[in-house]
C-alpha cells in the first residue's frame, strides 16, 4: 500500500471520482454515481486529461472485479506477514461442503490446529469471522496453519 | 383529446429522432411548437388551456430539478473553488446578449432578459453529452460542472432581479422584492446547510405515490406562494429544490425527472406555439451573429478555467466547448420577458432562434472537437 495517492474529486450533480495514477502513466479509477452505479475509467497514454475507457459496472460486476483483484492480494499480504514464523502458511480453500452452516460447526481449530481469518465472498473480504459465522455456497476461507494442518483443512471443508 | 395525443405522440417521436441524430430535443421541440402555433402550417385549437397550465408546471418542475441537482454544500464549495471562473463567464456570456439588445433598441429590461439568454448553459444538455461522450472521468470534467454550479447560483439571483424589473414595479418596490427574494435565497441555503434534513424529513415519505404527491403539492404551494410575494414561481420552485437534500433529493429526482420531461416538452411546444414563425427571419442574422460570438465566449471560458487546473491544451478545448449548448433556461427566462409583456415581441423570435442554434451546436461541437484537435495536433507535428 505505498505510494499509492488516491484523488478523490467531486462530480456536482453526478458522483464522485477516485482514481490515481499508475506506474505505466495512466490514471485509472472509478466513478461512483449517486444512484450507486460504477464506472471504470482508464485515462489515454497520449492524453491523461482524458479517458481511453469507461466502462459502465453494476455493483454485481463491481464485487465480482474487486474480488478479483483483492483476494489473491489478501492471502500474499498475509503469507508476507507470515513468512518469518517457519512452518505457517496461509492458504485459499474453498468451502463446499458447509453451506448454510456456521463456521463453529467445522471445528476446524480443534481437528487441525489452522485458523479460518477471513472469508472472501462474492468479492468482499469478511475478515476474523466468528464461530456463528454462516458459510454460503462458493465462498472462499482464508486459513493460516501447518502445511499438514491445511491439507487437513481442505479436505474438511471440501467434503468431511 | 385526438389533438392532445397527436401532440404528445409527435413529441415523442421528435425526441426519439433527436437522439438519434445525437441532438437534444428542445431544438425539436421548439420547432414543433412553431409549426402548429400562430401563422404556422397547422394551427391548433381548443386544447390551449390545458397546455397553458401544462406550460406552466413545466417551469415549475424544470427549475425544482435544477435546485435539486447539486446539494447546498456542493453549491458552497463550488462557489468556493470556482468563483473566479463563475464571474468570468457571467461577464464574458452576458454581456453580448445584453449588448445586442442595446444595439437593436429593445431597451434595458430586454437587454437584462437577454443577458440570461446568453449566459446560461444548458446544464441538461451538458451532462448528458458528457456522460454519452464517457467524458466523466476526465480532468477537465470537474470544471465544467463547477461552472455549471456557479451559473446555478447565479440563477438565484438573476432570476428574482429579472422578475422584479420584468414586474414593472417601482423602484422602491423592485428594491424590495429583490431583498426579499436575497434573505429567501440566503435563508434558504442556511436551513439547507443546517437542517436540510427535516425539511427533507417532510417531504419524504417510503410510499411512492405519497412522495410524489407532497413533492408535486409543495413545489406548486411554494411556487405560488412565491408569485404571490411578487417573486416568480420559478424562484420559489429553485429554492424549494435547493432546500430538499441527500437521499431525498436523489429519491425525488428519479421520481420527477420523468414528468418534467413531459411537462417541459409542453413548455417548449406552447413558447413555440406563440412563436410566430414568420417573425424569425429578420432576427436570424442576429441569432447567427450572436451564437458565433458567444459560442466563442464559452470556449474562452472553458479553456481559461481549464488552465488553471493545469489542464492540458486538449482538455481545455474540450472543457470550453462542452459549456458551448444553451437550452431550457434560456427558453425559460424569455418565456418570463415575453409573458410580462414588458419588452419587444422579437425577444422570443430572437430567444428561439438562437436557442435552436445552440442546442443543436452544443452537442455536435463537443463531439467534433476531439478529432478536430488532433488532426490540427498531428498537422503542425509532421510540419
Amino acid at each position: 500500500m505505498i505510494g499509492v495517492n488516491v484523488e478523490i474529486t467531486p462530480l456536482p450533480g453526478i458522483g464522485t471520482r477516485q482514481d490515481f495514477m499508475i506506474r505505466a502513466g495512466r490514471r485509472i479509477g472509478v466513478i461512483t454515481y449517486r444512484d450507486g452505479r460504477f464506472e471504470l475509467i482508464l485515462s489515454k497514454a497520449s492524453d491523461p486529461d482524458s479517458c481511453a475507457a469507461s466502462i459502465p459496472l453494476s455493483p454485481e460486476e463491481a464485487n465480482t472485479l474487486a474480488g478479483l483483484l483483492g483476494a489473491p492480494q489478501l492471502v500474499a499480504h498475509l503469507r508476507e506477514e507470515h513468512r518469518d514464523i517457519t512452518g505457517i502458511t496461509t492458504r485459499q480453500l474453498p468451502v463446499t461442503a458447509f453451506a448454510n452452516r456456521t463456521l463453529g460447526e467445522t471445528a476446524l481449530r480443534t481437528r487441525t490446529g489452522a485458523s479460518i481469518v477471513a472469508v472472501v465472498r462474492s468479492g468482499n473480504a469478511h475478515p476474523s469471522p466468528g464461530p456463528d459465522f454462516l458459510f454460503d455456497n462458493g465462498d472462499l476461507a482464508v486459513v493460516v496453519g501447518t502445511a499438514e494442518g491445511l491439507d487437513a483443512a481442505a479436505e474438511i471443508l471440501h467434503g468431511g | 383529446m385526438i389533438q392532445l395525443g397527436a401532440v404528445f405522440f409527435g413529441l415523442g417521436l421528435l425526441g426519439r429522432v433527436a437522439w438519434r441524430m445525437g441532438i437534444s430535443p428542445i431544438p425539436l421541440y421548439l420547432v414543433g411548437g412553431l409549426a402548429f402555433g400562430v401563422g404556422g402550417l397547422v394551427p391548433l385549437h381548443g386544447i390551449q388551456e390545458f397546455t397553458h397550465i401544462a406550460s406552466e408546471i413545466g417551469v415549475v418542475l424544470l427549475l425544482l430539478l435544477l435546485g435539486l441537482e447539486y446539494s447546498a454544500s456542493e453549491l458552497t464549495t463550488g462557489l468556493k473553488r470556482s468563483w473566479m471562473a463563475g464571474v468570468l463567464d457571467l461577464v464574458l456570456n452576458a454581456a453580448p446578449g445584453a449588448i445586442a439588445a442595446l444595439l437593436l433598441g429593445w431597451g434595458p429590461v430586454a437587454a437584462l432578459a437577454m443577458a440570461g439568454v446568453t449566459y446560461i448553459s444548458s446544464s441538461g444538455i451538458v451532462a448528458k453529452v458528457l456522460g454519452d461522450l464517457g467524458r466523466l472521468g476526465n480532468r477537465e470534467t470537474p470544471v465544467v460542472l463547477s461552472v455549471l454550479v456557479f451559473e446555478d447560483l447565479a440563477m438565484a439571483v438573476y432570476l428574482p432581479v429579472l422578475t422584479a424589473v420584468l414586474s414593472g414595479v417601482s423602484f422602491l418596490g423592485g428594491l424590495t422584492s429583490v431583498g426579499i427574494s436575497l434573505l429567501a435565497i440566503t435563508a434558504v441555503l442556511v436551513v439547507a446547510l443546517k437542517y436540510g434534513r427535516f425539511i427533507s424529513a417532510i417531504v419524504d415519505s417510503p410510499d411512492h405515490e405519497v412522495f410524489l404527491l407532497k413533492l408535486l403539492g409543495s413545489a406548486l404551494l411554494v411556487a405560488g406562494l412565491a408569485s404571490q410575494l411578487q417573486v416568480s414561481a420559478a424562484v420559489g420552485a429553485f429554492l424549494l429544490g435547493i432546500a430538499i437534500s441527500g437521499s431525498t433529493a436523489e429519491n425525488a429526482t428519479r421520481l420527477l425527472e420523468p414528468l418534467r420531461d413531459l411537462f417541459a416538452a409542453m413548455f417548449f411546444v406552447v413558447f413555440g406555439l406563440n412563436t410566430d414563425p414568420r417573425s424569425i427571419p429578420p432576427v436570424l442574422g442576429i441569432a447567427v451573429a450572436l451564437a458565433a460570438v458567444t459560442t466563442l465566449t464559452k470556449v474562452v471560458t472553458g479553456w481559461w478555467a481549464a488552465r488553471r487546473q493545469g489542464i492540458g491544451k486538449m482538455g481545455r478545448m474540450r472543457a470550453g466547448v462542452a459549456l458551448v449548448a444553451r437550452g431550457e433556461f434560456s427558453i425559460v427566462i424569455a418565456g418570463l420577458a415575453v409573458a410580462s409583456g414588458q419588452v419587444d415581441d422579437q425577444l422570443a423570435a430572437l430567444a428561439t432562434a438562437y436557442v435552436l442554434l445552440m442546442a443543436i451546436l452544443g452537442p455536435i461541437a463537443a463531439k467534433y472537437v476531439e478529432p478536430i484537435g488532433e488532426f490540427f495536433q498531428r498537422r503542425r507535428q509532421t510540419a
